[in-house]
């Protein structure tokens, strides 16, 4: 609310990552959907306008497969292209400049995975990497560990979002350490996003209500029974948390207080 | 002729064919394509000038869903 006037609502600023400014605080992914046509679907109920996309070979063996682009055109939503896959920074390089020459685009997130079991970032392999593709003009936007160490040194070093884990990616747990969301929240100038590990509707309002700038997921969408209803619900979600962040919560308290007035009872 | 490794594939082209021809035998005119040759890109714009050799290492990418 506006102190002079508090029946006008602030409004809210839109989320700016590398000088590119952005309607939507939900960015999607776009793997695992039965098809490009209801993954495209979903994207439009979603409202988001950045998604992430991987690089991959080309199938020789059929060109006319369907593709991507075909169904989700690079002229109307931001590529996100991702490095899933790379184990080090010489494979992220790799790979991004390739997505760099096939699509123009420098804005990429960089990820840089260990083990196959929990796909927890390498997160000195991801600072050697981030480096190298800034060095090289790529603005990148960081999956990293819930780490407020590492988190701070991905942005001293020129990372434009840093995009801690919510929980394993793919697990749908939620938001696992809330308190170090919010610690890194608290210390970072770029947009943090929460990235992994969102479930449900009501995990992306927890990461929102926390003062994320955004969320990113993939999973929790397109493996809903319904991933077009599920779409909407994030849209709702993201939107929700973000007004109540910016609302400010009431205090918690130990004791029940009551709503009606106590004087003038009968 | 060549004798050329595409996305991991044996391909044999004729002596002399360039990145744009081998992009067009595999049908990929005008698609949103990177191509990499020797570890090393090939700019969209040197395509046609540039000579595939016996023994060349050629990924050839493209967008697909991911997260």
């Amino acid at each position: 609310m506006d102190d002079a006037n508090p029946n006008v609502m602030v409004e809210d600023t839109p989320l700016v990552v590398a000088g590119r400014t952005f309607n939507s605080r939900l960015i999607i992914g776009t793997g695992k959907y039965a098809t490009y046509a209801q993954n495209a679907e979903a994207l439009k109920a979603s409202g988001a306008d950045m998604i992430t996309v991987a690089i991959r070979r080309v199938n020789l063996s059929n060109p006319d497969e369907p593709r991507l682009v075909d169904f989700i055109s690079p002229e109307d939503y931001t590529f996100l292209p991702n490095t899933a896959g790379c184990f080090t920074g010489e494979d992220a390089v790799r790979t991004l400049r390739l997505a760099r020459e096939a699509g123009g685009w420098n804005l990429v997130k960089l990820e840089v995975l260990s083990d196959p079991k929990h796909l927890y970032p390498d997160m000195a392999e991801t600072l050697r990497a981030a480096e190298m593709l800034i060095k090289d003009g790529f603005d990148v936007m960081v999956y990293c560990s819930d780490d407020p160490v590492y988190a701070k040194k991905l942005e001293e070093i020129g990372c434009c979002a840093i995009m801690p884990l919510g929980a394993p990616i793919g697990s749908g747990l939620g938001i696992q350490n809330p308190v170090n969301i919010r610690l890194i929240i608290e210390q970072t100038k770029v947009p943090v996003i929460v990235d992994a590990g969102v479930g449900t509707a009501s995990d992306a309002a927890v990461a929102m209500e926390l003062g994320c700038d955004g969320v990113l997921m993939n999973t929790a969408i397109a493996e809903a029974k319904d991933p077009i209803r599920m779409a909407s619900a994030m849209k709702h979600a993201v939107i929700a948390g973000r007004e109540a962040y910016l609302a400010g919560r009431m205090p918690k308290k130990r004791y029940a207080d009551p709503s009606s007035p106590l004087s003038g009872l009968i | 002729m060549l004798q050329l490794t595409v996305n991991g594939e044996d391909r044999s082209l004729p002596a002399g064919s360039s990145v744009s021809d081998l992009v067009s035998v595999l049908g990929l005119d005008g698609r949103k394509i990177a191509v990499e040759r020797n570890l090393e890109i090939v700019p969209r714009s040197q395509y046609g000038e540039t000579e595939l050799e016996n023994g060349d290492r050629i990924e050839i990418v493209a967008f697909v869903g991911g997260g």
